[in-house]
């Protein structure tokens, strides 16, 4: 019989937290991508996109990431395609996180002073260049922290990829204690390598937040 | 697409769905109040208890907030046995719960009591009211009046978390949704529908939370 050393269960862990890691930035650049068109449409005072970003946000915030999972993974084989585990995570992280992303950024965006709308408006600028030039390098200055803050969210909302069946840290120590009978070993290795990668995070987004507040 | 939607096919499993829906309300409801309480013994501790409760705290918060629930939950359903302490589905799904929710309303907590300008609890200390008294009478109900709205959301959010126990076979909704799944294999069907349902969920739980919050913090 294989047997498994205490070596062998943490590289094996550690080659599936490059799966981890990769979904994670996947599903954080590509929602940050789509979150920046919907903040685009969020913000742009036409009713019609305004009111479809809403019920979209709603929508993503208001339901269980599992369920969105599930929803994918079979909804779009209803289609006639062969849905991976892996496309269906990555789209369902990349909607999830491109809803939270807008809120955020929507709130940064909201913290700008109407009168620096109203200068741009009567320098002629169009709404695209008052964004581009004008509001978003102030938003983004206040927009870092959470942005960071929610990155750690993103990289524990992968794990729930596990349950479609992709292979990823918490789909990895599934499998190790099926096969080492160790449960204690395995999951408290599984919670350790989770809080290396999101701890530096969640440091990091608290400093730069105190470092706002000094500013001020 | 020629595939037609049958959520005729759900109808016979209406109880089950039924008592899913109920098992994730209960959960929801006791683990707030637990996890709550939890989170107000660890913020006072943290701000008022000695130096090395607050450090024991601050680890316990850090953990917590820095793992996924679904690693959280599995740990203590499988991994705790190994250590002698078998939990059934139930009752490590409503443990796991608490101990999520009692970390971040620790920190919540922590946030209002901190925004309570310390002349209050001086002024307190200087009428002869017991370092409780001042707890409970100046700087909790201070507190809470501020983070009630981030605690809102947090419970939301916990509500919305509490789908993962299906993993353990806790009988929430998700694990009936699973379960009827498994039968008419309408998969889309039903989680459409367990998905509108929590997100029914959610927009009421926001409303009642809302409407309890002008109830209890009536302006003075």
């Amino acid at each position: 019989m294989l047997q498994f050393s205490f070596w062998d269960i943490l590289s094996n862990l550690l080659i599936a937290t490059q799966w981890t890691i990769v979904l994670s930035l996947i599903a954080f650049f590509c929602g940050g991508i789509v979150g920046l068109i919907l903040l685009f449409m969020r913000t742009s005072k036409i009713a019609a996109l305004e009111w479809f970003t809403k019920i979209y946000i709603e929508f993503f915030q208001g339901t269980p990431l599992l369920m969105q999972l599930f929803l994918f993974f079979f909804g779009i084989a209803l289609f006639g395609f062969e849905v991976s585990p892996w496309a269906a995570a990555t789209l369902a992280l990349t909607f999830w996180t491109s809803a939270f992303l807008t809120e955020i950024w929507r709130g940064c965006v909201e913290a700008i002073p109407k009168g620096q709308w109203e200068a741009s408006s009567s320098l002629a600028l169009s709404y695209i260049e008052q964004m581009r030039y004008v509001i978003l390098p102030q938003a983004s200055r206040i927009a870092v922290a959470p942005t960071v803050g929610f990155s750690v969210q993103v990289i524990k909302g992968t794990a729930l990829a596990s349950i479609i069946g992709f292979v990823e840290l918490t789909k990895a120590g599934t499998m190790l204690n099926n096969a080492t009978f160790r449960p204690f070993l395995v999951y408290s290795l599984v919670a350790l390598i989770y809080f290396c990668l999101c701890f530096p995070l969640s440091w990091w987004a608290k400093k730069i937040e105190g470092r706002l507040n000094v500013a001020r | 697409m020629s595939y037609k939607l049958q959520f005729a096919e759900l109808l016979p499993y209406w109880n089950v769905l039924l008592y899913g829906l109920a098992f994730t309300i209960v959960l929801t409801v006791v683990s707030t109040v637990a996890g709550i309480a939890v989170g107000t013994a660890g913020a006072a501790a943290r701000t008022f208890g000695p130096g090395w409760l607050g450090r024991v705290v601050a680890v316990y918060v850090e953990l917590i907030r820095n793992t996924p629930f679904i690693v959280q939950l599995f740990f203590i359903f499988f991994g705790l046995p190994a250590l002698g302490l078998k939990l059934s589905e139930t009752t490590a799904a409503f443990l796991a719960m608490v101990i999520n929710l009692g970390a971040y309303s620790t920190e919540i907590i922590r946030a209002g009591i901190e925004a309570v300008p310390k002349g209050h609890i001086e002024a307190g200390l200087s009428l002869a009211m017991s370092k409780w008294e001042v707890l409970r009478h100046v700087v909790l109900n201070q507190a809470f009046r501020k983070i009630y709205p981030a605690l809102s959301s947090q419970i939301i959010i916990v509500m919305l978390g509490s789908a993962v126990v299906s993993q353990i076979s806790a009988e929430d909704l998700t694990y009936a949704a699973n379960f009827v799944a498994s039968r008419n294999f309408r998969n889309f069907e039903v989680y459409l529908l367990a998905a509108l349902a929590y997100l029914l969920l959610a927009l009421l739980t926001r409303s009642l939370l809302r409407a309890l919050g002008r109830v209890i913090f009536k302006a003075r």
